[in-house]
């Protein structure tokens, strides 16, 4: 049997032999990729247990100084945006152009609401002189020395979170693009489906930094 | 058109013409003949900082370069070796070309995502070399802190950058296997059929995409230390410079399974062609890699005996360690023993095979003195250390990857190369391996140890037996790489299937056509089933 001559389209290009064979390899790269982001967070949520054990009191004096009220309205920001982009891929599966536009631009909007809150955080840190460095203040005792571990991780896990949530928009914007130009429709979105991925994933890493940043000693001290 | 195609048949080598057609395609054979560029290069490049080394340690006194300079060279030489030539060495360039073929596939899952892999490597791969160029890195390959972050004052940043790229390089290649090996296998090819190459690049790709994210985020804090001083590794501020240690071998000890185990895929193919009989005992052998991969993540700490970690920790991952020897006995005594009553022949790839199975039984039967407790604190950070480790890279990994090349490159070129020259080459590799690493371990037991370019007298025999030996290893790498640039024009051509092995690969043209086969296979038999080639003999003559 000679095989037909392969037309290669965005729905199934040349390496594959079927559209499900392609959406299949896409979901499954999606997820490993996900597993790769999954370890590179668990390294740092690593480093964070450790320190955490060894300076109990002082990570929860120096969680207390964030503010949970901003934290977790932004959590909820960012649940919503999650919400906004299941939409957005149900309307992909339905093939609804304008929809997936308007739940797109939705989840863009959340998702740099979430980035605005999170500079004016960093802000009052920098106000309050809690950036790890030759600045840093912070009175009681061992705290000078020890709380600045506690912020170095606060800025390099949020700060990666939000790296993450800056690539993200990127993303977003370039799929509001896509579908602008009519690219998907009922039998080819694999893009939107796998960047919704994405975009929870980034989701749950929040969902455990804001506890484990805020929430650790609220009662204590 | 067609008297030209009659003329000369479309392969991949000749579908496209000009640089451009090279550095944009999305080929995975044209991708692979990229990385075998790019890591012969970085590995000249290592070896001429190992020359250095060696020259150096000829005499006691060190007077050929300075201490500074020594820390460089060495640093540079591990980093070169191992970011940049053994971690991509086979899995990139040999997986690359022969994982889809042998799979009856098309092309890899991603093949941007291929090509983008690549350019991850070079582009790290420059940042080294920035680094290299404007005054080297000292910190050793190991960047332990804190004198990485707080002393160097060498190019630390650039360096970790570089090595941080060259990962991401590293974990697409195996996220794109994982996803060919699951999705991409033609009709009838199961995953109890599918060469042992390719289990064995499928537990490689476990550890390099679950491995990688942590040497990555480990660099990205240890280049915050070093920016802003911000105190995770810094024992001044209650940071923890161990934990770097825990974060960094986390990955570093699974790294050597990247670059043994894709090793361990070749020499089970070669083993199998060259004595005509399935592996003995296919399934242990295939489950032995996954094993590995995944014992292997379990024992980074048996590289913190001595660096205070607790006494508990330090039993635990001794015993863990033995376990590694199970799964790599298997493979060695199943290889053994499918030599038995096989029909046995001497060609260029069985020859490296030998030489692995040999070097890599040393290596690992030193890995158990070094997993030991009590003996790792007596030659902790010596050259016993140093040589049980080049037994298992360069003992290991290069002559499982110099014998796959020998056994691919036919199929890659469609030329075979000069056996007599190859056959000597071999047996040069061999003898200059052992006259070089065989004394370190003597060396090592003796107590000199690594790092330190002025030692005491009485090692001097010893260091100059092992710089005579690398002399004979590098003529002896030497030779591969002018034969086979000449084989490229004057050698015989190969045909499809000169060795009458099983692998797909070997059912489509050498070299093969842009899209691997005219028809995609159908497969019926179980991998090394050598009734199905008979047939194949009358054409290759």
């Amino acid at each position: 049997m000679v095989s037909e001559p392969h037309v290669e389209t965005l729905a199934l290009r040349e390496q594959f032999n079927t559209p499900e064979q392609q959406k299949d390899a896409s979901g499954l790269g999606m997820w490993v990729f996900l597993i790769t982001e999954v370890m590179f967070f668990g390294g740092m949520f690593a480093a964070y247990t450790v320190y955490r054990s060894i300076y109990p009191g002082v990570f929860g004096t120096a969680s207390r100084t964030l503010n949970t009220t901003i934290g977790a309205l932004n959590t909820a920001v960012l649940l919503c945006s999650s919400f906004t982009m299941v939409l957005a891929v149900r309307a992909g599966q339905l093939g609804r152009r304008k929809q997936i536009m308007v739940f797109l631009i939705l989840t863009l909007i959340l998702g740099l609401m979430f980035l605005g809150v999170k500079g004016y955080e960093w802000n009052e840190k920098f106000v309050e002189h809690h950036i790890p460095g030759p600045t840093f203040h912070m009175d009681g005792p061992g705290l000078q020395n020890h709380a600045q571990l506690f912020f170095s991780l606060y800025f390099a896990m949020t700060g990666l979170h939000a790296l993450h949530m800056i690539v993200g928009a990127g993303l977003l914007s370039w799929l509001l693009f896509e579908t602008y130009q009519g690219k998907f429709s009922a039998a080819y979105y694999t893009p939107i489906d796998m960047i919704g991925l994405y975009w929870h994933f980034v989701d749950i890493i929040w969902i455990f930094l804001f506890p484990l940043l805020y929430l650790i000693d609220r009662h204590g001290g | 058109m067609i008297t030209a195609a009659v003329a000369e048949q479309e392969t991949y080598l000749n579908a496209g013409h000009g640089i451009k057609s090279w550095l944009l395609t999305k080929d995975h054979k044209r991708i692979g003949l990229l990385y075998l560029f790019t890591v012969t290069f970085f590995f000249f490049i290592g070896g001429i900082f190992a020359t250095l080394i060696r020259v150096e340690l000829l005499s006691p006194n060190g007077n050929l370069v300075s201490s500074e300079t020594y820390n460089k060279l060495f640093t540079m030489h591990g980093v070169v070796m191992v970011f940049f030539f053994l971690l991509p060495s086979i899995p990139a360039t040999l997986g690359n070309f022969v994982l889809p073929l042998m799979i009856g596939a098309r092309d890899l899952a991603f093949p941007r995502i291929n090509l983008l892999s690549w350019y991850l490597l070079v582009v790290g791969g420059l940042f080294a070399i920035f680094a290299m160029v404007a005054g080297g890195v000292d910190t050793g390959w190991t960047f332990y802190t804190p004198y990485s972050t707080s002393y160097s004052n060498t190019w630390v940043i650039a360096t970790a950058l570089g090595i941080f790229i060259a990962g991401f390089s590293s974990i697409l290649t195996g996220l794109n296997f994982i996803v060919t090996v699951h999705r991409m296998r033609c009709p009838g090819m199961t995953w109890f059929r599918m060469p042992l190459f390719v289990w064995a690049h499928y537990a490689t790709a476990l550890i390099q995409v679950l491995g990688t994210p942590v040497l990555a985020v480990t660099l990205v804090l240890v280049l915050c230390e070093r920016l802003f001083h911000i105190g995770i590794f810094d024992p001044a501020l209650g940071g923890d410079p161990v934990l770097f240690q825990h974060l960094f071998w986390f990955y570093s000890h699974p790294a050597v399974y990247i670059m043994i185990l894709p090793a361990m895929g070749v020499i089970s193919e070669l083993i199998s062609t060259f004595s005509r009989k399935a592996i003995f005992g296919y399934g242990f052998v295939a489950f032995s890699s996954v094993a590995i991969a995944v014992l292997g993540f379990l024992v980074w700490g048996h590289h913190l005996f001595v660096s205070g970690q607790s006494f508990f920790a330090g039993m635990v991952f001794s015993f863990l360690s033995y376990f590694v020897a199970i799964p790599s006995a298997i493979k060695v005594f199943n290889w053994t023993a499918t030599l038995y009553k096989g029909s046995i022949s001497y060609a260029t790839p069985m020859l490296y095979a030998f030489g692995f199975i040999g070097l890599f039984t040393i290596g690992g039967l030193t890995g158990l003195f070094v997993a030991a407790l009590g003996i790792d604190v007596h030659v902790t950070d010596t050259y016993f250390v140093v040589a049980h480790f080049h037994y298992i890279m360069v003992g290991g990994a290069i002559m499982g990857y110099l014998g796959g090349l020998h056994f691919w490159w036919p199929k890659m070129t469609g030329r075979m190369y000069p056996e007599g020259w190859a056959k000597i080459s071999a047996l040069v590799i061999f003898l200059g391996f052992n006259l070089t690493f065989f004394p370190q371990f003597i060396l090592g037991y003796l107590g000199m140890p690594r790092r330190y370019h002025v030692y005491p007298n009485e090692f001097q025999v010893l260091h100059v037996l092992s710089t005579a030996g690398a002399s004979v290893l590098a003529v002896g790498y030497m030779m591969p790489l002018v034969y086979f640039i000449w084989s490229l024009k004057y050698g015989a051509i190969a045909g499809r299937n000169p060795w009458r092995a099983t692998g797909l690969e070997w059912q489509t043209e050498s070299p093969p056509p842009v899209h691997n086969f005219d028809v995609i296979p159908v497969v019926t038999h179980d991998a090394y089933d050598y009734s199905t080639v008979i047939g194949e003999e009358v054409h290759v003559g």
